[in-house]
């Protein structure tokens, strides 16, 4: 039964990493950067559903709205100011620009919130589920982010092959010149892939400080890295290897922690990452490029 | 007297900076004028500096991003920081024990370079970044699981806790676990550091003007056509990376013999350290290793001269951080480089005057 219950906070936290990454790898297969800030979207998000939620009273739905709207505003503004002038740059410039955009809104946060640990209390007003006689507990929170996380990865699916903007998106991703010839708006679309992706950090970010109550600036950077290594992992800019790559490497995280060792967790997780991209180089989903001479 | 290249001027100017400042630093400390945090982060300097330059191997003359190169440095503070603490009562000349200390952390960084590079260097772009990055993040995360004793019937190794070690009650514990290695001797200083540093120096700027490193960047600017003609990819991409992480290896010794104390906190030795180290390549300019020596200098300097502005000092580094890349990248600051340039506006005099 143990095994069961470990099995689900596994793919509870693989849920929270494949939102992450669903925004991680969008970001990535458009503008073909990493998104380091990503990580620190999600800090945001969650310190404002805290703030909405504690300090100014308001309901939980009307809380995680405001912090999506946020969020997203905040990922629309990056990439204009920060990551906008640099399309022609070097890879490592606007790598660079995305190190200084975290150290930023971790900087900002530490400024507005103060260094101290915020104590998150759950969104998910919902009673744990008891099966097998009261053996196996299902918690709220467990069954919100693995619904949240499936329904979210079913709409940016039928987004993506069906709505106009979605075939944009594509378009974008496979050769942004030659869609922008075919009339595609390609400024606009970058700037709603970094929309869709910060709004998906922002539930994200809520659905995790839910299961792990606590909030400092520092929150959001790790889950950050782990869901850009889930992301690889599935192979990058795919979404439903995103989606894959979150889950098991959730399961491997809470496994590993419980059968192996707590300290070694991230260890395993990261071994199996390398091993995965020694043998697959894209990743498991991802797509291999021929390389032209 | 024959005259020199334009090569090695440059290069001589490079170890000239190094030498000014060393003895600019040096009258300023004899002379009192140097206030006790300076004095603190001069170790520090080298450090970053030696970190910068050998990172700029990998960067910028072999053209791979590794966010990996606290890992190495992980790897050679510790080896060398045990070395020493087992031989303390061995060897009583500091000077000599630091420089077999020393040797340990490069050899043992020097192979985890080979090992890691051997499967890794196949990888490219952001894949080969993510792995390095994990690599980083497993060394640290593996030595905080060590657990290392010394007694009288040799070493003893655990990965569990401090009593599964077995130890003689006359054994001492080296490595304990998380809270590391404490009471290493602080055989280093500012002078070994600069030292280290114009070695650093030597090594990289011979390597890069050489052959092989005429073959490394052949591998950076095109793989296929350097192939094509003959050059053996995998070694001389391991060959780069190695010299890398053995120098990172140097860089750590160095660090671990500053400080008594040596733990493997995600501060000194996780990703965020990589991430700095690549700032300073890439702001020194990608390739050029003058130029990463002297903005691990500045950019190491900024934080403590911001000192004043206490909370707001790094939201200003993170700023400052953004607008160069903007204004070096962006079209517009591109432009407007262009227009004000010093050069342009020299030789806009000349006209004038002509």
């Amino acid at each position: 039964m143990s095994f069961i219950s470990y099995l689900l906070n596994g793919i509870s936290l693989g849920s929270v990493y494949a939102i992450i990454a669903l925004g991680y790898t969008m970001v990535y297969g458009i503008a073909k950067m990493l998104n380091f800030a990503h990580g620190d979207v999600i800090m945001i998000g969650s310190y404002v559903a805290y703030m909405a939620i504690n300090n100014m009273g308001l309901p939980i739905p009307v809380s995680i709205l405001l912090s999506v709207i946020v969020c997203t505003l905040l990922g629309m503004m990056m990439e204009k100011i920060a990551y906008k002038p640099l399309r022609q740059a070097s890879k490592l410039a606007v790598l660079i620009t995305a190190i200084g955009a975290s150290y930023f809104l971790q900087n900002i946060a530490l400024l507005i919130f103060g260094a101290n640990t915020k104590s998150f209390s759950s969104v998910v007003n919902m009673e744990p589920i008891q099966l097998a006689g009261g053996q196996l507990i299902i918690s709220g929170e467990t069954i919100a982010t693995v619904v949240a996380c499936i329904v979210i990865m079913a709409c940016l699916m039928t987004f993506m092959k069906y709505s106009k903007a979605g075939h944009a998106m594509l378009a974008v991703s496979e050769d942004s010149g030659a869609a922008q010839l075919m009339g595609i708006n390609v400024n606009a679309t970058i700037s709603l892939t970094f929309a869709i992706g910060s709004a998906l950090a922002a539930v994200a970010g809520v659905l995790l400080c839910s299961a792990y109550p606590a909030l400092t600036p520092y929150t959001g950077a790790m889950p950050g890295i782990k869901a850009f290594v889930a992301a690889v992992f599935g192979g990058i800019g795919s979404i439903p290897g995103a989606f894959i790559g979150g889950i098991l490497l959730g399961v491997i995280e809470i496994l590993s922690r419980a059968y192996i060792s707590s300290q070694l967790s991230d260890a395993i997780v990261f071994s199996v990452l390398i091993i995965v991209l020694v043998v697959k180089p894209t990743g498991l989903l991802g797509k291999q490029i021929q390389e032209k001479v | 007297m024959k005259k020199l290249s334009k090569t090695t001027k440059s290069n001589l100017i490079t170890y000239g900076i190094v030498v000014v400042a060393y003895l600019v630093c040096e009258i300023l400390m004899r002379t009192g004028h140097m206030s006790s945090l300076m004095k603190g982060i001069l170790v520090p300097l080298c450090i970053y500096a030696i970190l910068a330059v050998s990172l700029n191997l990998t960067v910028g003359i072999l053209g791979e991003l590794s966010l990996g190169h606290a890992g190495f440095m992980c790897v050679g503070a510790f080896t060398g920081a045990v070395f020493s603490k087992c031989t303390v009562e061995m060897i009583a000349v500091p000077g000599l024990r630091f420089l077999l200390a020393l040797l340990v952390g490069i050899v043992c960084a020097g192979i985890c370079g080979i090992l890691i590079g051997i499967p890794v260097l196949r990888l490219r772009g952001d894949y080969l970044a993510i792995v390095t990055l994990a690599f980083g993040e497993i060394i640290k995360n593996l030595v905080n699981a060590i657990y290392f004793g010394m007694d009288k019937n040799g070493l003893h190794f655990s990965m569990k806790d401090s009593i599964a070690l077995g130890l003689e009650p006359d054994g001492v514990i080296i490595i304990k676990g998380a809270q590391g290695i404490t009471g290493t001797p602080t055989d280093s200083n500012f002078t070994i550091g600069v030292i280290l540093l114009l070695i650093t120096l030597i090594i990289v700027i011979n390597l890069v003007h050489s052959r092989t490193g005429r073959a490394i960047m052949a591998i950076r600017d095109n793989r296929i056509a350097a192939e094509s003609i003959g050059i053996n990819i995998t070694k001389y991409k391991i060959l780069a990376f190695s010299v890398s992480a053995a120098l990172a290896g140097a860089a750590g010794v160095l660090y671990a013999h500053n400080l008594s104390t040596l733990t493997a906190l995600p501060k000194n030795f996780g990703y965020n350290m990589s991430i700095m180290i690549l700032v300073f390549v890439v702001l020194g300019g990608i390739g050029s290793i003058r130029g990463s020596m002297i903005a691990a200098v500045i950019l190491t300097l900024l934080p403590e001269l911001l000192r004043a502005l206490n909370e707001y000092r790094m939201l200003i580094y993170a700023v400052v951080l953004i607008a160069i890349m903007i204004f070096t990248w962006s079209p517009k600051g591109i432009a407007l480089r262009e227009r004000y340039s010093l050069a342009k506006l020299l030789k806009r005099r000349e006209k004038e005057v002509q």
